[in-house]
C-alpha cells in the first residue's frame, strides 16, 4: 500500500521529526510582519487606559483629586482604589501567598507605582488624564537596602500586615520580614563546618534586574454585560492560570472568562504574573461597558512590572586540604520590594533554591533564606529560570571558584574532584533532589579538550608574568560554569500554583484525511513550539509535522495546561504530546490490526504506519489509518482519531552544561572584551538542534547582559535609576559576543521521549561563566570575589582597589 | 486638538488620514493605517522595533511625527516581500539562518537590514553588526541575525553563501 519506490530515508525525512533542524512554521508571517501580538488586536469601540504613577518610593496620599481629568477630551473615567474596593479589587493576591495593591491604597511603597487609571478614547488622551489628576503625598522614610528591613527602627512598610507574626510561610520576625525558609541539616552541615580543614565564606551578591521582553506587558479585556462574559487578550505565558486567578478574585465563572495569548513577543517570566494593569482593564471595561486596552510603556515595564534575582548570599563551604567538598551553608537575604510578588510555585518561597548543592557531591548542606520588604517594585520573576536556579548556580559556581583559589587548585580540576559520578544517578541531593541523570565528567571533559583548557591556563601564565614585568596593562580571565539545572516544574505532589497542580497537556485529533492538529496548555513566546511539537507528532505516529497545526493561547480550546516558563514546556507538555500520540497509535494499531487480518501483536510500527511481522508487504500507512478511523471503523469501535493526555511528571529534569568564557581587560580602562565564550548544553534528546542553539545564543546574550551591566539600580532616595533603555544594559549586535555550541546527549530516564528542556539553561549557567572570567582575571592581584555587573567602571574601580592602575 | 492632513506614500500607494502634530509616525502607521508589522518596543529610540524606511533612510518611527512626515516614501515590513508575495532574500534568510524567534524585532530588523544592504551590498560581518545596532533583539543573541543578512547578500548578489564554521 506504500509507495515502495520511496526508500525509508525518504519516508524518515518526508517527516521532519525530531532531530531534524526542521526550519519554523512561525516565521512565515512574522518575517512579513503578519504576527498577532495583543497591541495589534483592535475592537470595536475600544478605550485605551494608563496609569497615574507615585514619583515617591514611599509616602502617604493624602488626596487624589480627579475632576480635572474628567474635564479633558476624550477622557471617561479615572479609577482609583476607593472605586476598585467597590468591586473588592483594590487588592489582589501574589502567586507568592502575599497581597498586592492594584491601585495605591493609603499609600504607595516604591517609585512608580500604580495609583489612579485614566480610561480614555485613545492613548493620547489618556496621557492628557494622566498629567490633569492631581494627587497630594505625604513623604515617608525610605528603606532602600535589604540589610537595614530588619533593624529595629526601620520603617514599617506593610500597614496592612500590623500585627501579624504569621506569614504565608511561616513567621514572621520582623515587621519587614515576609518569611524566612530553611532546607537541610544544620547539625550535620556546623558539624562539617568544625571538622574543615579548609572553609571559605563569601557575600555573594546577584543584583536585581528585568527580563524586558521587547514586548512589553500588555492586554485587552472585553466585558460583555449581556452574556456576563469577560474576554482578555494578553501577553500572558500561562493562560489558563490567569483564568483561573480571574475567576477566584472578580468571582466571574469560569466558563464564562475567555483568555486569549496571541503571539508574544518575549516573556522570559515577565509575562507570567497577574499586574494591575490586567485588573484596572478588566474593572474598567466593566465599567464603560467598552473594549479596555492597556499598553505598558518601557519605563513602566522596567520601573514597575516584575524584577528578577535580588539575592545576597553569604555563602560557605567546608573541604578537606585535597578538595573535597564536605558541606555547604548558605544564607540568603532576599529582597522582594514591597510585595512578595515571586512567581514561584506556591510551597517554594524561595523557589528552587536548594539545587544550590550544583553539580558537586556535598555530603551535608543547610540553607536557609530571608524575605524582606524593601521601598521597590515588587516581584522576584524567574527571568529565563526554574525559580532561583539561575541564583543558586551563581552562588555554588563562583563559591567553588572562591574554594579553587584557597586550595590552590586550578578551578577545573576541583570541580573534577567533587562531581556526582555517574553511577551515583539517579543521585539524591543533601538538599533534597533527585537527580535523574548526568554525566558531569565527560561534559567537562569534552570543554576541556575543545577549547585547550590547559593552553589557555599557560597563556594566562605567560599574560600575568608580563603584566608583573609592565609589558601589558591587559590581564586575561577564564571563566568556567558547570551548572546542573532543575526544570519542568513540576510534580503536582510538590509544585501547585494557588493550589494549582503544575501538570500539562496535549490534545491530538486527526482529521480523515490524514492531517491534524495539536492543542497545548503551553504558550510558546518565541520558543516556536508550532515547529517542536509537531516534531513530536511526526516522530511518534508517522504523520508529516507539515500536516499538523499546533494551537496555543486559547482557554476556550486548549487543554488545561500551567504554560510556559522556567524551562518547563519540553519536560512537562512535551512528555503530554508523547503521551497523546501514544494513545491515538493504539487506536490506529487496531485499526490496523483489524484492516490487515492479523492479531495487534503481528504488528511492528515502521516510520509511518505499521507492517506485519515477517510479511514486509502487509503495511497500512497512517494516513490510511486515519480515514478508516473516521469511515470504517472496526466494528464495535467509535469513529474517530484523537486523544488528550495530561501530564503530571514523576520527577524534574536536571539538564547540565559545561561553559568556558575566555576575556581580557585592560585594567586602564576597565574595558573587556570576550575573546571566546564555549558553551555545551546536555539537554537530554534533541528535538529541533537549530531551535536549541537558537536558544542558548539567545539565553547566553542575556546571561551576558546581566553579568556585565544589566541592572535595576536605586538611589538611596529610593529612585529607579536605570528605568529606560538608555541606562538598562541591552547589549546590540556590536557588544555581544561571538558564541561556539556543543552538546552531549544524556536523556532523562523518566521522560517519555528523554528530553529534558533548554530554554533556561544558558541563562543559568552563562551568568557564572562571565562572572568567574571576571573574577579569575583580577585573582592573581588579591582579589577573591568582586560584585557583579562588571561594567567597565566597576572593572576599573576593582583595578585600582587592588592597586594595578 | 486640531486635527492636520497628512498624505504620503506607504508601500507603494497614495495614503492620507488626519492627525494630531502631535500623534507620532509609528501610531499613524499602526493605528490609521492598520499595519501593525511595524512595533513599539520602547518608544524612546533605543530599540528599533518600529524601524522603517522613510526616503531612502531608516528612521525610527517613535521619533518622528506623523506631520514630518508628509510627502514622503515609506515602506514598512508590509512592503518587503518580493512583488508575486513570495518572501524576499532578507525574509527568507531569517528563516533559513533562524534569525528571529519571537519576532517581534523581526520587522524592524528586517527592514534595517533592507536599507543596509542597499547601502552596502557586501558587508562584512563588523559591518553588518555594526549597520544593525540600532535595532535591539532579546531573543537571538544576533549571531544568526548576521548569518541572516549574509544569507540575502549573497542571494541578491547571486554569489554563493557559505556559513561561518562555527
Ligand atoms: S519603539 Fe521606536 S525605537 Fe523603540
Ligand atoms: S526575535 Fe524576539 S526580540 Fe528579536
Amino acid at each position: 500500500m506504500n509507495d515502495m519506490t520511496i526508500t525509508r530515508a525518504e519516508r524518515e525525512a518526508k517527516l521532519e521529526g525530531m532531530g531534524c533542524k526542521r526550519k519554523r512554521v512561525e516565521d512565515i508571517r512574522f518575517t512579513q510582519g503578519k504576527g498577532n501580538y495583543v497591541d495589534d488586536v483592535k475592537l470595536p469601540g475600544m478605550l485605551h487606559g494608563d496609569f497615574v504613577r507615585s514619583p515617591h518610593p514611599h509616602a502617604r496620599i493624602k488626596s487624589i483629586d480627579k475632576e480635572k481629568a474628567l474635564k479633558v477630551p476624550g477622557v471617561l473615567a479615572v479609577l482609583t482604589a476607593e472605586d476598585l474596593k467597590g468591586v473588592n479589587l483594590a487588592w489582589m493576591p501574589t502567586l507568592a501567598g502575599d497581597v498586592q495593591m492594584v491601585l495605591a491604597d493609603g499609600k504607595v511603597l516604591f517609585q512608580n507605582q500604580e495609583v489612579a487609571f485614566v480610561v480614555a478614547t485613545d492613548r493620547y488622551a489618556a496621557d492628557d488624564g494622566i498629567n490633569a489628576v492631581e494627587v497630594e503625598y505625604e513623604a515617608l522614610p525610605v528603606l532602600v537596602d535589604p540589610f537595614h528591613a530588619m533593624d529595629a527602627d526601620a520603617p514599617v512598610l506593610r500597614e496592612d500586615l500590623e500585627g501579624k507574626t504569621e506569614g504565608a510561610h511561616g513567621p514572621r520576625k520582623h515587621h519587614n520580614h515576609i518569611f524566612e525558609w530553611t532546607v537541610g541539616d544544620r547539625d550535620l552541615t556546623d558539624a562539617a563546618f568544625r571538622k574543615a580543614e579548609v572553609t571559605i565564606k563569601e557575600m555573594i551578591s546577584y543584583h536585581r534586574t528585568h527580563p524586558s521582553p521587547l514586548e512589553t506587558c500588555q492586554c485587552l479585556c472585553s466585558f460583555d454585560k449581556v452574556k456576563g462574559e469577560l474576554t482578555i487578550y494578553g501577553t500572558f505565558q500561562a493562560p489558563h492560570v490567569i483564568r483561573t486567578v480571574v475567576a477566584l478574585i472578580a468571582k466571574i465563572p469560569e466558563h464564562k472568562i475567555h483568555v486569549i495569548a496571541p503571539d508574544i513577543g518575549g516573556g522570559f517570566g515577565n509575562k507570567v504574573g497577574a499586574y494591575p494593569g490586567y485588573i484596572c482593564a478588566a474593572v474598567a471595561s466593566i465599567v464603560t461597558g467598552r473594549p479596555v486596552k492597556w499598553v505598558e510603556d518601557r519605563i513602566e515595564n522596567l520601573c514597575a512590572t516584575s524584577f528578577a534575582r535580588d539575592y545576597h548570599m553569604t555563602t560557605e563551604i567546608a573541604a578537606t586540604k585535597e578538595g573535597k567538598v564536605t558541606g555547604l551553608r548558605v544564607h540568603v537575604l532576599a529582597d522582594h520590594g514591597a510585595f512578595d510578588a515571586c512567581a514561584d510555585p506556591s510551597k517554594w518561597p524561595a523557589g528552587f533554591f536548594n539545587i544550590v548543592t550544583g553539580s558537586y557531591d556535598f555530603p551535608t548542606a543547610h540553607l536557609a533564606v530571608d524575605g524582606v520588604y524593601t521601598n521597590k517594585a515588587p516581584g522576584g520573576v524567574a527571568y529565563r529560570c526554574s525559580f532561583r536556579v539561575t541564583e543558586a548556580a551563581y552562588c555554588i559556581e563562583r563559591a567553588m571558584d572562591i574554594l579553587a583559589q584557597k586550595l590552590g587548585m586550578d578551578p577545573a580540576e576541583l570541580r573534577l574532584k567533587n562531581f556526582i559520578r555517574q553511577e551515583q544517578f539517579p543521585y539524591h541531593s543533601a538538599l533534597g533532589w533527585e537527580y535523574d541523570s548526568g554525566d558531569y565528567h565527560t561534559a567537562m571533559k569534552k570543554m576541556m579538550d575543545t577549547v585547550d583548557y590547559a593552553g589557555l591556563r599557560r597563556e594566562q601564565a605567560e599574560k600575568r608574568a608580563a603584566f608583573r614585568r609592565g609589558e601589558t596593562r591587559e590581564i586575561m580571565g577564564l571563566g568556567i560554569s558547570f551548572f546542573t539545572e532543575i526544570v519542568g516544574a513540576g510534580p503536582s505532589k510538590n509544585c501547585d500554583i494557588l493550589g494549582i497542580a503544575m501538570f500539562d497537556s496535549c490534545e491530538i485529533r486527526l482529521h480523515p484525511t490524514g492531517a491534524g492538529i495539536a492543542r497545548m496548555g503551553t504558550k510558546s513566546q518565541g520558543q516556536g513550539h508550532e515547529t517542536t511539537w509537531a516534531q513530536i507528532i511526526a516522530t511518534e505516529i508517522g504523520i508529516p509535522a507539515d500536516d499538523i497545526m499546533v494551537e496555543e493561547g486559547n482557554t476556550d480550546t486548549a487543554p488545561y495546561g500551567l504554560g510556559t516558563y522556567g524551562s518547563r514546556s519540553t519536560p512537562v507538555a512535551g512528555a503530554a504530546i508523547a503521551m497523546a500520540a501514544r494513545k491515538v497509535k493504539a487506536k490506529a494499531q487496531m485499526i490496523a490490526a483489524y484492516r490487515l487480518e492479523v492479531h495487534e501483536d503481528d504488528l511492528e510500527w515502521d516510520i509511518d504506519g505499521f507492517r506485519v511481522k515477517g510479511l514486509p508487504e502487509k503495511f497500512l500507512g497512517m494516513k490510511d489509518i486515519c480515514w478508516i478511523a473516521y469511515n470504517a471503523p472496526p466494528p464495535g469501535m467509535e469513529p474517530g482519531l484523537e486523544a488528550v493526555s495530561y501530564y503530571d511528571p514523576p520527577n524534574m529534569t536536571y539538564p547540565f552544561g559545561a561553559y568556558l568564557c575566555v576575556m581580557d581587560i585592560d585594567v586602564d580602562t576597565g574595558v573587556y572584551k570576550v575573546r571566546r565564550f564555549y558553551a555545551l548544553d546536555d539537554c537530554g534528546t534533541r528535538i529541533n538542534p537549530m531551535i536549541i542553539e537558537g536558544q542558548v545564543h539567545g539565553g547566553l546574550t542575556e546571561a551576558f547582559a546581566i553579568a556585565m551591566g544589566q541592572e535595576i539600580r536605586y538611589d538611596e532616595n529610593g529612585n529607579v535609576v536605570t528605568g529606560s533603555f538608555m541606562d538598562f544594559f541591552l547589549p546590540t549586535a556590536v557588544e555581544t559576543p561571538h558564541w561556539e555550541t556543543d552538546f552531549t546527549v544524556t536523556p532523562s530516564p523518566h521522560h517519555p521521549i528523554g528530553a529534558k528542556g533548554v530554554g533556561e539553561s544558558p541563562n543559568v549557567g552563562g551568568v557564572p561563566a562571565f562572572s568567574n572570567a571576571v573574577n579569575d582575571a583580577f585573582s592573581f592581584l588579591g582579589s577573591t570575589h568582586i560584585q557583579m555587573p562588571h561594567d567597565f567602571w566597576r572593572n576599573w574601580q576593582a583595578a585600582k582597589a587592588l592597586g594595578a592602575v | 486638538m486640531a486635527k492636520t492632513h497628512v498624505t504620503m506614500r506607504v508601500n507603494g500607494s497614495e495614503v492620507e488620514g488626519l492627525v494630531e502634530p502631535r500623534t507620532l509616525l509609528v501610531h499613524f502607521i499602526r493605528e490609521n493605517l492598520a499595519l501593525t508589522g511595524t512595533h513599539i518596543g520602547c518608544e524612546t529610540t533605543h530599540c528599533g522595533a518600529c524601524t522603517v524606511d522613510l526616503d531612502g533612510m531608516s528612521v525610527k518611527s517613535c521619533t518622528v511625527f506623523a506631520v514630518q512626515a508628509e510627502g514622503s516614501e515609506i515602506t514598512t515590513i508590509e512592503g518587503i516581500a518580493n512583488a508575486d508575495g513570495t518572501l524576499s532574500a532578507l525574509q527568507e534568510g531569517f528563516r533559513q539562518m533562524h534569525g528571529l524567534q519571537c519576532g517581534f524585532c523581526t520587522p524592524g530588523m528586517i527592514v534595517r537590514a533592507h536599507r543596509l544592504l542597499k547601502e552596502n551590498p557586501t558587508p562584512s560581518e563588523e559591518e553588518i553588526r555594526f549597520g544593525i545596532a540600532g535595532n535591539l533583539c532579546r531573543c537571538t543573541g544576533y549571531q544568526n541575525i548576521v548569518k541572516a543578512i549574509q544569507y540575502a547578500a549573497a542571494k541578491i548578489n547571486g554569489t554563493e553563501f557559505r556559513e561561518a564554521a562555527e
